[in-house]
């Protein structure tokens, strides 16, 4: 951070209460004013709590504040108990992006799995009657098999408009079904925000909290990462580019494989 | 031949069921997880499964690994068509035993020629 925070001002107050006092406190206890040396080490203790109990009240309201930006439901207030905090907000908002994708891939699906049976006769009536044309330029049919190829044809026209139709409105569906990513997305940059906030604040949060460490002398054991499963799976690979440990594509997997011996 | 699609999403099951429908496999099976597919497997005689890894419950990997001790299944082919991309997850697989690897984003044709591919190898080691 660029700027001293509040509390790192406070504290190196202290520390310079703290440096001049104990050459004071030095002095009094060698000349033998044992009396102004006990009410230094008063003062340097009163000193440590003022701060203390300043740093510990920066650090509540901080923790207040993060809280209450979030709106995250502490149960203290009964009727706004029920009011939904912005985490439980996040997570509903992501699951509808879940249920938005998952809708839009299906709708596309169900026009697809429509349209293909639609093309498939078109074709196979297509391919029939070039047959039988071909037959009648060849002079090799017979007048009755004409007059069926005749309405054969006539059929087989009028079916082309109405089945053109059918796949021109599934087209259209297909491509309004694609409307869902500029919903989600909306919905994604508020979770993203939201995530970006809360990182911001318990980064401050953190940097209160030793200040606080700091005065108190207090430690903190360094806590081992926990020990991920072998293999563990990891999901799509977002930054693939950046990465060496994975493969960027079929291409890759296969070249890998192969010099497995597979 | 009898097949089982194993994939938590039903989009990817669906997806993955018409392109092997297209490719004149029609006897498919779904199931959305590998604790749901291994009952299916032991009992069902299944010929071919194809499985995503990343699942609740128990991913493909351990299914894999289960299919590959289990004497019913131990020759079972099986095809993993996932989003994992890990070097290291590629090479754990194939150790494990299993016959083909396609990663998500994949296309009908690189479906098509791991099927074929696979086949070929079992036709070849008979």
């Amino acid at each position: 951070m660029a700027l001293k925070s509040p509390g790192a001002q406070q504290s190196s107050e202290f520390e310079q209460i703290l440096k001049e006092s104990t050459s004071e406190l030095i002095q009094k206890v060698e000349s033998g004013e044992l009396t102004d040396a006990v009410n230094l080490i008063q003062r340097i203790s009163d000193e440590r709590n003022r701060n203390l109990y300043l740093e510990v009240g920066r650090l509540t309201r901080a923790l207040h504040d993060a809280i209450s930006n979030f709106h995250i439901d502490v149960g203290v207030s009964g009727p706004a108990s029920e009011e939904m905090s912005q985490i439980a907000n996040a997570a509903d908002r992501l699951n509808y992006v879940i249920r938005m994708t998952q809708d839009a891939a299906n709708q596309t699906m169900d026009k697809v799995d429509e349209s293909a049976p639609i093309a498939d006769r078109l074709r196979d009536q297509a391919h029939a009657l070039r047959n039988d044309w071909a037959r009648l330029v060849r002079r090799e049919m017979k007048p009755d098999e004409f007059r069926d190829l005749y309405r054969r044809i006539d059929d087989f026209l009028r079916d082309t408009e109405d089945q053109s139709d059918s796949l021109s409105r599934n087209f259209s569906d297909i491509l309004l079904a694609q409307g869902y990513q500029d919903l989600t997305g909306q919905v994604l940059i508020k979770v993203i925000t939201l995530v970006q906030e809360i990182e911001e604040s318990l980064v401050n949060l953190v940097c209160m909290a030793s200040q606080v460490d700091q005065i108190t002398g207090i430690k903190h054991e360094k806590t081992a990462k926990p020990e991920v499963e072998a293999h563990a799976p990891e999901g799509p690979i977002v930054n693939a580019k950046e990465r060496i440990d994975v493969v960027s594509g079929q291409d890759e997997v296969d070249d890998l494989l192969s010099s497995l011996g597979f | 031949m009898k097949i089982l699609i194993v994939d938590d999403f039903s989009t990817m099951r669906r997806i993955v069921k018409n392109l092997l429908r297209d490719l004149g496999f029609t006897n498919t099976h779904e199931a959305d997880d590998g604790l749901t597919a291994l009952p299916m497997l032991e009992t069902g005689n299944f010929d071919f499964l194809v499985t995503d890894w990343n699942m609740p419950g128990m991913t493909g990997f351990d299914l894999l690994k289960t299919c590959r001790a289990d004497p019913k299944l131990k020759s079972l082919p099986i095809l993993m068509v996932t989003a994992e991309a890990k070097r290291e997850q590629i090479v754990a697989a194939a150790q494990a035993g299993v016959n083909g690897y396609i990663v998500k984003p994949f296309t009908a044709a690189v479906l098509k020629e791991k099927i074929e591919k696979i086949f070929e190898r079992i036709e070849q080691a008979k």
